[in-house]
């Protein structure tokens, strides 16, 4: 059994926990797009803030684990207690492992941790929402990101500086609502280069992911823009691949904020 | 929770000073096979704090990690198989993880630790 990427068939569900949707689908596509960097990045250490079903994870996991069986340390974190047992049912589904954790953020892997992850990603709820829905621990956690969606995008990007290693890659899901210009000026500040390395709009949202790395070593840049595109997505284009069907409760989410 | 993310996990409760290591309270101790993987483990060895490793090892029921290393052990396939043993076969899939100076217990169910904290705990 060898899978490309997680199959939406294995993946668990759980009526508090949000499945896989276009946010997730481009948050792999990207990390698909860059295996070949990846490959060559060897990371001993990865980590999905904000885990859900598990999609996101279970295919990093492939994707990097096509040559040589569990060659990193795989740690998947989510808020909601749903979910991580969710991401454990689809990481087992795949012949995957990862160690799944229930924490807000990375809370309680600062210390140990700081300056020592290689890849972290995540799909954070970047919708814009009223403060109050922020945090909850149900399946809202994972959409609802306060004013301009940026509440828990705001306090990822420090936890990003304080656990990526010095060849540390960040990917990150974002709206056009978040103003992805404005983060990346921030991460700037932070000392991190970035690039938006995948962009899709559909009727609904225009979503980018950014890969962000530290400004230390210019060969890092330069690998970069030797493979990988920015690619433009047929919204289409998903559903024609592997006999998958639109999640309803994709929709659903969306139909909230029209 | 495999003993390798015990060892990169710490009680972040505020007023606590040093949460590292977690105290572990066993009710269920699974172990499951995986790859022997040498180099993964020669990578990770530099970021274990050992000491709190062979204490976890012991507390899960494997007492065969030796209580000091040194590099050239590395080399040894012995050492390696104990070390990837610990660190990576060994599941506490339920009891508690203890903050070392409270005593507030993180409880493990199904192998999944829950860190998150209450809100007096922030």
């Amino acid at each position: 059994m060898s899978y490309k990427v997680a199959k939406i068939g294995l993946v668990s569900s759980h009526p508090e926990v949000y499945d896989p949707c276009d946010d997730s689908f481009v948050l792999v596509d990207a990390l698909l797009a860059d295996r070949v960097n990846l490959a060559q990045h060897q990371p001993s250490i990865c980590i999905e803030i904000g885990c859900g079903s598990g999609y996101v994870i279970t295919s990093l996991a492939l994707i990097l684990g096509k040559e040589v069986p569990h060659p990193a340390l795989y740690i998947a974190t989510d808020i909601n207690p749903y979910a991580v047992t969710v991401t454990r049912e689809t990481l087992e589904a795949h012949g995957c492992f990862a160690d799944v954790v229930n924490t807000d953020i990375t809370n309680g892997f600062e210390k140990r941790l700081s300056k020592s992850v290689d890849v972290i990603v995540v799909n954070p709820p970047y919708v814009p929402t009223p403060e109050d829905e922020v945090g909850c621990k149900g399946i809202t956690s994972a959409w609802a990101g306060g004013e301009n969606g940026r509440t828990v995008i705001d306090r990822i990007l420090p936890v990003a500086e304080e656990l990526l290693s010095d060849k540390g890659w960040l990917y990150m899901v974002t709206l056009a609502a978040n103003k992805p210009v404005d983060l990346c000026m921030e991460m700037k500040q932070k000392g991190f280069t970035s690039r938006i390395i995948l962009q899709r709009s559909t009727d609904e949202e225009s979503l980018q992911v950014i890969k962000f790395w530290r400004d230390l070593d210019t060969q890092l840049e330069a690998n970069v823009g030797e493979n990988t595109k920015l690619l433009q997505f047929n919204p289409f284009s998903f559903w024609k691949r592997g006999n998958q069907s639109a999640p309803t409760s994709c929709k659903e989410k969306f139909s909230l904020y029209d | 929770m495999r003993l390798i993310t015990h060892n990169m996990l710490s009680s972040n409760i505020k007023g606590v000073t040093n949460g590292f290591p977690l105290r572990i309270q066993v009710e269920k101790v699974v172990e499951k096979e995986v790859d022997f993987n040498p180099d993964f483990l020669r990578n990770m060895f530099a970021k274990i704090e050992w000491k709190a490793l062979t204490e976890a090892s012991k507390t899960l029921g494997y007492a065969d990690l030796p209580e000091e290393t040194e590099p050239l052990m590395l080399e040894s396939e012995e050492f390696l198989r104990k070390l990837h043993h610990a660190l990576l076969e060994l599941h506490l899939e339920e009891g508690a993880l203890v903050c070392p100076e409270t005593g507030r217990k993180f409880p493990v169910n199904k192998g999944i630790p829950n860190m998150l904290l209450h809100e007096d705990e922030v």
